[in-house]
């Protein structure tokens, strides 16, 4: 019971600064304002809706986690906050996202992704070494400062929790490293840009226990220096790494709050169902 | 540890009796069968490909006698005298070959990425229909359009405007004929191109998706991802299609021969006729009275095997070494 007080209390507090890992300068001045405002959002895929009136707001260098039955819609949700979901060309989008003031639905979607990462299920490194895979993202945003790109590159790979085991074979190809490995480039790679936000699809699906505690554990580390929303399959997972959760159910969020509330006193009859297991 | 004594049964037995029940239970399974199967298929290629040069060379022992080495810098074609060099049909075909896969390959590159990447899939699906018509169409019909079509324009459009612009170089100067190399590296573009579009489509579109998503999600545009993503994924793919065109290009008979004047000279000029390697015996293997006539032919072909086989060693070579550096690959 102290831990969800505490928990509810953290809000609240402003943030404690970790003088340990750098700060993105982008990061949001007031604390207390949420990074993303979701407001009565509707999400079409031609003639399906995957996604009625979602409204929720995400709390900036938190995790928050989304769960819910396949088809549910959170991943839909996710895609839609950095607009990975005009890939699909029949999807639309009704209501308003919006990335700290910025409207993100109007804004140019370049932009919007260089600000907010995004890590997905299956570990997708380009054919390319382990170098240049990090690398990517920083010289298609315009980075050419070769000397700097070395260090850019190692703190990426710092932060990602990989360095250590790369570091001597960075120039071998990304396909020689091990699943988790891979994903945690993945990881680096979406933090080489320093993303304000960073959005992961089930990024544990495809991976070992172990493999799977070095992400948590990783994500953890990651929040100070932004804002994570995760999607998982895993109940356990949500409750481990998570501070807020979402609960999806057939395109709607049924229910959003503290991860402790919604795994101990959830508030609506489908959660309490579905967290225990009775269905999904 | 049940399988353990098994195991040890098995050693003990004499090896060639437990080889053959292994092959006779693979045969019943019918895994050896199809490995049996393949294997000669396979072998039946690498047969085939022996057995062809070696009838080449058989067949071409006399001017390998009487010429020796310098059959192959010979500029002269004399059948009168019977005096016989390869030197200007080895020119024409590599000339005409490389100005046809420069031209063909950015522009079936480009196209292939329109179509895989830009194109809405029912536009793209219709063009590449077409493309792979295109593809189909008989050489020799591509050569009486080239007569009829290609070479007026070219002698009154094309080479005027290359000799206006360009007329510094050598390439581009001389009288302008119309037929000639320029006209038969056209004409061979023309022919290779749909190979190049349509294999390369095809690479194009196998990408996996998640590596399009991986770039777009770092910021990178559309065009970003493409080029830098997506092409370079399918970057073996499409050299293949290359090679593939290549191939084409240096065998091409008819059309070439219709268009490219047939006359056994070397000029720097793309304006000049020319002659090629193919085009050649297809018009005088008939008419070659004499042994050494003939056999001259023949070795010719033996030369265009090797011309083929040197220029892919060349190219394959060329992008091993320009892409080993930039990228690693699994």
């Amino acid at each position: 019971m102290a831990t969800v007080m505490r928990d509810f209390n953290l809000l609240e507090e402003p943030l404690k600064e970790k003088p340990d890992l750098p700060k993105s300068p982008k990061e949001a001045v007031n604390p207390l304002e949420p990074k993303f405002r979701v407001s009565n959002l509707n999400v079409f895929y031609g003639a399906t809706q995957a996604l009625h009136n979602v409204s929720l707001e995400i709390p900036p260098n938190r995790i928050t986690a989304l769960i819910g039955p396949s088809g549910c819609g959170k991943t839909s949700f996710l895609r839609v906050l950095n607009r990975m979901h005009e890939t699909v060309s029949t999807s639309r989008v009704e209501g308003q996202v919006l990335l700290g003031e910025q409207n993100i639905l109007t804004m140019d979607v370049t932009q919007l992704r260089r600000r907010v990462g995004m890590v997905f299920q299956k570990s997708n490194p380009f054919p390319k070494s382990i170098f240049e895979n990090v690398a990517y993202g920083l010289r298609v945003n315009g980075w050419h400062r070769k000397g700097t790109l070395h260090d850019a590159v190692e703190a990426s790979l710092r932060r990602a929790a990989l360095w250590e085991e790369v570091k001597d074979h960075l120039h071998k190809s990304a396909y020689a490293l091990s699943g988790g490995q891979q994903q945690r480039l993945c990881i680096a790679r979406a933090l080489a840009i320093e993303p304000e936000v960073l959005l992961l699809d089930e990024p544990c699906s495809a991976l070992d226990p172990i493999a799977t505690a070095k992400i948590e554990e990783l994500l953890f580390r990651l929040k100070e220096i932004c804002t994570i929303v995760i999607v998982t399959h895993n109940m356990q997972q949500a409750a481990r790494v998570s501070e807020f959760t979402g609960f999806f159910l057939l395109g709607k969020l049924i229910e959003f709050n503290k991860t402790a509330v919604i795994f101990k006193t959830p508030a609506r009859k489908e959660t309490e169902d579905y967290i225990t297991g009775r269905f999904g | 540890m049940a399988s353990l004594p098994i195991a040890v049964e098995r050693r003990s037995r004499p090896p060639s009796r437990g080889r053959v029940r292994a092959f006779v239970a693979g045969l019943r399974s019918g895994d050896e069968i199809a490995h049996l199967i393949t294997l000669m298929f396979a072998a039946s290629i690498f047969l085939i490909t022996a057995l062809l040069v070696f009838e080449l060379w058989r067949n071409s022992a006399l001017p390998r006698e009487h010429f020796g080495w310098r059959f192959l810098w010979t500029r002269v074609w004399d059948p009168v005298f019977e005096n016989f060099g390869a030197l200007p049909f080895i020119y024409g075909t590599v000339v005409t070959s490389s100005v046809a896969l420069l031209l063909a390959v950015p522009l079936g590159v480009g196209a292939a990425i329109f179509l895989a990447e830009l194109a809405p899939r029912r536009i793209s699906n219709g063009l590449t229909f077409l493309i792979e018509l295109l593809a189909a169409i008989p050489s020799v019909i591509i050569g009486v359009l080239g007569i009829f079509i290609l070479v007026p324009v070219v002698r009154t459009t094309v080479e005027p405007f290359l000799k206006k612009t360009l007329g510094f170089l050598p390439l581009f100067q001389g009288p302008m004929f119309g037929i000639g190399l320029l006209a038969a590296s056209l004409v061979l573009t023309i022919m290779v191109v749909p190979f190049i579009i349509s294999i390369s489509r095809e690479v194009l579109l196998a990408v996996p998706v998640e590596q399009r998503e991986a770039a777009l999600a770092l910021g990178a545009t559309k065009w970003e991802t493409t080029w830098k993503v997506v092409v370079p994924y399918a970057r073996t793919g499409i050299f293949s299609s290359v090679f593939l065109a290549l191939a084409r290009a240096l065998g091409e008979t008819m059309a070439v021969t219709m268009v490219i004047g047939n006359d056994p000279k070397i000029n720097a000029s793309l304006f000049a006729p020319g002659y090629s390697i193919a085009a050649v015996i297809a018009n005088e293997f008939t008419e070659a009275t004499g042994r050494l006539y003939l056999q001259s032919l023949i070795e010719l072909g033996l030369v265009l095997f090797v011309v083929t086989i040197i220029i892919n060693g060349l190219a394959r070579l060329l992008i091993l070494t320009t892409t080993r550096r930039a990228t690693a690959h699994p």
